[in-house]
């Protein structure tokens, strides 16, 4: 089976529990996620989460279902990439000394956009957003100059398209 | 609705009363028109039990022998009341004993609240004595759940249990209370729940898709119904009926859709899957249009989705969009509340007849009757069959019983050749398949339809795994009648054994006890009968009682259920013998 990558977003009551109820959706269906995360979205108290899965086009619309159909879940889409824009975040913790010691360290910053948010005595940590590529070439390249961590987030996206949530809301207001 | 518990204040004006946690929960149910609740009490939950003995001239607490008992009863309850069961269980091991039931509430859509104790806010994440993460535990397998943490939360998550229950697709709710929550004192105002932002529980039935149905009914030559649970579950056998006698179509059911039309209506072609009739099943595969009405493919129905009426156009009425295109692709889905998209249907469609279509499940019934039903039903081999138990049960009830049935040969068996004359007399767990659950779902059956006859079918299996609750029919005096149709085995299991495993019985075999002993040792007033001649008397007897009675039907140890399709086959592939 063709698996494909799709951004699932979902538009949710800010509940505890709900995290648990969206992930057992996927947990019953042995489906690995991709990457997972949440905020809150444009709207006050409505929060949205971002998950990325690989999975075939054919159970995607039905595991979409299965998560609207929870009571807390105002809506969900999903989305191929070529309809998102979407991005990821990275932090490198890398010893101060090879920022100085090791020239070619500071080129390999200006040349992948990235910027230093914070330098110690210790270490300097470097932050970099940008597709998946671009923050794994960095992190391939900051290597051999000692990665002391290296975190990356789970993808953000907004949809090429309108998502309408605010229709949906005033709809049930006016009932 | 709006209840306010008030008192008058020196001045005599009234004022919202100050109230505990736990007298708000009772408040809450009477309110809610749940005066009937099924449980067991334990030190989380004592705060609201003791609020059950102040209220116990307005509500009635049945103890249950075991919490599983109680989740059951209320289900049993649900489905023939049409109301929402209440179940209620202490913290940890009370709590995990209801998730059995809820499961099977869940996978059946039947309508409960269930009401847990906690362990106080303060010790939350301790791993305090009976301390457990119910909420955790039962969130893949409730419709909704929430914790409370304090008092003041409790009208609205109450009310909103109640409400995301039963509208909509129902649903099991658990609401689970912190101890400090329930002793903790509030201002009670109680408003009940019309509508929440992100849950929209009936879908608008589009006219575009409406009209495509009606055209599809109107080309097709072959056309078929399978009907489920929605029927009965929206409360639509009368559209369903007329539409029936309008279109002329043929209709089958699934094993929670019986009794939504009587047994005899001409247009009942009988039940449809593993272990339903010859003809539905064979002609799912020659049919040009396949209506689906509140039903959901489920894999029993179905057996192998490849060869499933794939030449057959499919329209799927369904209140559930997640139900839609998940088994079987729909050309025409009609999302809505099945009592309205029937009754429209049957405004726009023509009065039809199908008489040569009709004869093809004529013709192949008559192959079933000679070769499956007569011998079930009039056999002339010695030992009793499970067929003419069930049978016989017909006689004495003329269809008018409710039928309670476990899960295995017997429940197949009951469901094949019970009788029906109303709506909401089939009480049994299909989707789940668990089995323990009739004896308690009996006692909630007899309670939430106290003037009709309520008869439980079980076997010897299942029965041993919730007998307790005899005790619970026996300390409430429940008059519900219990049929045990003992083959010493756990038939299906046994059956499957047989055909799929070259005869090796691995553990299903039981060394049964003494139930008729059990079952007076409860006070029970019990018979046996193992014979053919004593058959008809034994279950007038028992059906002439208006007490608990219990009577065991020692039938044929090694009888096989049949028709039966394969698991994985195709409908096309059910074999008669």
């Amino acid at each position: 089976m063709e698996l494909k990558t799709y951004t699932i977003s979902v538009y949710s009551e800010n509940n505890i529990g709900l995290l648990n109820r969206i992930s057992a959706i996927f947990l019953k269906r042995h489906i690995n996620l991709e990457s997972f995360s949440t905020s809150e979205s444009e709207i006050p108290n409505v929060f949205r989460f971002v998950i990325v899965v690989n999975i075939a086009p054919e159970k995607v619309h039905k595991v979409v279902q299965q998560i609207e159909k929870q009571i807390d879940v105002i809506k969900a889409y999903y989305h191929t990439d070529e309809e998102t824009i979407f991005q990821e975040n990275a932090l490198y913790k890398v010893k101060s000394s090879s920022l100085f010691e090791e020239r070619q360290i500071q080129n390999i910053i200006k040349e992948s956009h990235a910027t230093i948010v914070t330098v110690s005595p210790e270490f300097f940590v470097i932050e970099k957003t940008g597709f998946r590529e671009e923050t794994e070439q960095l992190r391939k390249d900051l290597a051999p100059y000692g990665l002391l961590q290296f975190v990356r987030s789970g993808r953000i996206s907004v949809t090429k398209a309108k998502m309408g949530i605010s229709e949906i809301l005033n709809t049930f207001k006016k009932q | 609705m709006e209840t306010k518990a008030k008192h008058k204040s020196p001045k005599g004006t009234a004022a919202p009363l100050q109230i505990s946690g736990a007298e708000a929960v009772i408040r809450c149910l009477l309110a809610e028109d749940a005066n009937l609740i099924y449980g067991y009490p334990g030190g989380a939950i004592m705060p609201i039990y003791d609020e059950i003995y102040k209220f116990q001239d307005q509500l009635h607490h049945v103890l249950t022998r075991h919490e599983q008992g109680a989740t059951h009863a209320a289900q049993g309850y649900a489905r023939t009341s049409g109301k929402v069961g209440v179940a209620m269980a202490t913290s940890g091991p009370g709590a995990t004993n209801l998730v059995t039931g809820i499961a099977d509430a869940q996978i059946d859509s039947t309508p409960m609240v269930c009401i847990t104790g906690q362990v106080a806010s303060h010790l939350l994440g301790s791993d305090a004595f009976q301390e457990t993460d119910i909420i955790g535990i039962s969130t893949p397998v409730t419709k909704w759940n929430y914790q409370i943490t304090k008092a003041s939360e409790i009208p609205e998550i109450m009310a909103k249990a109640f409400y995301i229950a039963r509208s909509g697709r129902p649903g099991p709710v658990l609401i689970d209370i912190t101890k400090d929550a329930q002793f903790e004192l509030f201002d009670f105002t109680y408003e009940k729940c019309v509508g929440i932002r992100s849950y929209q529980p009936y879908p608008k039935l589009v006219n575009e898709s409406l009209e495509q149905a009606v055209q599809l009914i109107g080309e097709a030559k072959k056309p078929f119904i399978v009907w489920g649970q929605g029927v009965i579950l929206g409360q639509a056998e009368q559209e369903f009926k007329a539409f029936l006698e309008k279109s002329g179509i043929p209709a089958a059911w699934t094993i929670l859709g019986l009794s939504a039309l009587p047994t005899a209506h001409p247009s009942n072609r009988g039940m449809v899957g593993m272990h339903g009739n010859y003809a539905p099943n064979l002609l799912t595969n020659e049919c040009d249009l396949l209506i689906a009405i509140g039903m959901r493919f489920d894999d029993r129905v179905t057996g192998d989705l490849r060869t499933y009426a794939k030449q057959a156009k499919i329209i799927h009425l369904e209140l559930d969009p997640a139900e839609v295109n998940k088994n079987v692709k729909a050309d025409v889905s009609l999302l809505s509340d099945c009592k309205i998209s029937l009754q429209a249907l049957t405004d726009k469609i023509e009065t039809k007849s199908y008489p040569e279509w009709i004869k093809r499940f004529d013709d192949l019934d008559a192959i079933e009757n000679e070769k499956v039903i007569d011998g079930d039903l009039h056999p002339t081999k010695p030992g009793l069959t499970m067929g003419e138990s069930v049978e016989m049960i017909n006689k004495h009830s003329k269809g008018d019983a409710v039928i309670v049935t476990d899960v295995g040969q017997h429940q197949m068996v009951a469901c094949r050749y019970a009788k029906f004359t109303q709506s909401k007399s089939n009480v049994t767990s299909g989707g789940l398949g668990t089995m323990g659950f009739a004896l308690p779902a009996a006692i909630g059956a007899k309670m939430g339809a106290p003037s009709r006859e309520v008869v439980a079918v079980i076997g010897d299996g299942g029965y041993q795994m919730t007998i307790q609750e005899l005790g619970t029919i026996f300390q409430q005096q429940v008059a519900v009648k219990i049929v045990i149709l003992n083959n010493d085995f756990l038939g299906m299991v046994r059956q499957w054994q047989q055909l799929f495993f070259d005869k090796r019985y691995a553990s299903t075999e039981m060394t049964n006890p003494d139930f008729v002993a059990i079952a007076k040792g409860y006070y029970i007033e019990a018979d046996r009968v193992d014979n053919r001649e004593d058959l008809d008397q034994a279950v007038a007897k028992m059906m002439a009682s208006d007490k608990p009675y219990f009577l065991e039907i020692c039938v044929e140890k090694e009888d096989n259920v049949f028709p039966m399709i394969p698991t994985g086959a195709s409908v096309s592939d059910i074999r008669l013998e």
